[in-house]
């Protein structure tokens, strides 16, 4: 694997505006009539090119929203979950949990619980059913293990880009 | 064992009570903000609120802690972040506040909860997610992490991911 493949290649593909915008504004959103205005007076470039370019990155999957990321369980219910499933089903197992709705992440990993998804509903009685549903088509067992305690502070994440201090697009 | 390190507290206000009106508004933020020059006031218009309405309500679901944080969500995987590892801890029930506060202020830290142990296959009561660029750059961040916040002697699993098979931003309904 090479070391520096990740950087580099962000590096190269993007523009100086588009690591701004990737790395910048990941917290402290502003809450003014119009924030991607200023945003765009922040960096020295027009509002019409930070929301173009904000739609680019979206389309090209960098960016998944821009928005709020809320509080696990302070609106509705979700948990983890774990499975243990024989690596011949594990496919079809994945498969069956993605057509939940309410599942949101789904990966495997390395571990005899090799299953390990999120799920979020409108409420507990909501996702104990579909638990059970899973349980009962799959054949296996879930382990759920809701969230008791948060200890992180969410500022979002250093992209560790070379960025230049500031310069005109 | 010997705690030195400074901690942050984590501000965890208990619940906080949200109206009707609150929880159309967070249904409606679930797909982001518009990317239009008005993204408040054209939230507002899907819900009958003026402008000032919603982004009183949006500084007050942030105030709560019910908006962790408002601004761009990335992928780490598309942006060279290629690696993730849950790591789990299992600590004893007396320091799982002190470090699991520790652990939550490093920034390659995504996620610091506790969860309930499922005895006796699963001893861990902490979780963590840690990202990095490939493998071993995961492991560095998970030796510091222990370095720092004095978990050396923890018992811990490192969870690499292998397949993502799905991942997008929770819909609550």
């Amino acid at each position: 694997m090479n070391l520096d493949t990740g950087n580099k290649l962000s590096e190269q593909q993007l523009s100086q505006l588009e690591m701004h915008l990737l790395n910048d504004f990941q917290h402290g959103f502003p809450l003014v009539s119009r924030p991607y205005k200023k945003i765009a007076d922040e960096l020295g470039t027009t509002e019409e090119t930070v929301i173009e370019t904000l739609n680019t990155l979206q389309q090209t999957g960098y960016v998944s929203r821009v928005g709020a990321v809320f509080r696990a369980n302070s609106i509705g219910a979700s948990t983890l979950a774990a499975m243990a499933v024989p690596g011949e089903e594990l496919e079809q197992v994945a498969a069956l949990v993605n057509e939940y709705s309410e599942v949101n992440h789904n990966y495997q990993r390395e571990h005899h619980y090799n299953l390990w998804f999120v799920l979020t509903a409108s409420d507990e009685h909501t996702l104990n059913a579909i638990l059970d549903d899973i349980e009962q088509r799959t054949g296996h067992a879930v382990m759920y293990l809701p969230m008791l305690e948060d200890f992180h502070i969410d500022l979002g994440f250093d992209l560790g880009f070379d960025l230049e201090p500031d310069s005109g697009y | 064992m010997d705690m030195k390190v400074k901690y942050r507290l984590p501000s965890l206000p208990p619940q906080a009570e949200l109206d009707d009106i609150d929880q159309a508004l967070i249904t409606l933020m679930q797909r982001g903000l518009p990317l239009s020059p008005t993204p408040y006031a054209d939230l507002g218009k899907k819900l009958q609120l003026d402008e000032d309405e919603v982004i009183q309500r949006i500084q007050k679901l942030d105030n709560d802690n019910v908006i962790k944080r408002l601004g761009v969500v990335v992928r780490h995987h598309e942006l060279g972040y290629k690696a993730n590892a849950m790591t789990v801890w299992n600590i004893p029930d007396e320091l799982v506040s002190e470090l699991g506060t520790c652990m939550g202020q490093f920034d390659f830290v995504t996620l610091c909860y506790r969860r309930p142990r499922r005895l006796p296959e699963w001893p861990y009561n902490l979780f963590t997610m840690i990202h990095g660029k490939d493998r071993e750059d995961v492991l560095a961040n998970i030796a510091l992490l222990a370095k720092r916040c004095n978990l050396d002697e923890v018992e811990r699993k490192v969870l690499f991911s292998t397949r993502r098979f799905k991942q997008r931003g929770a819909i609550y309904r």
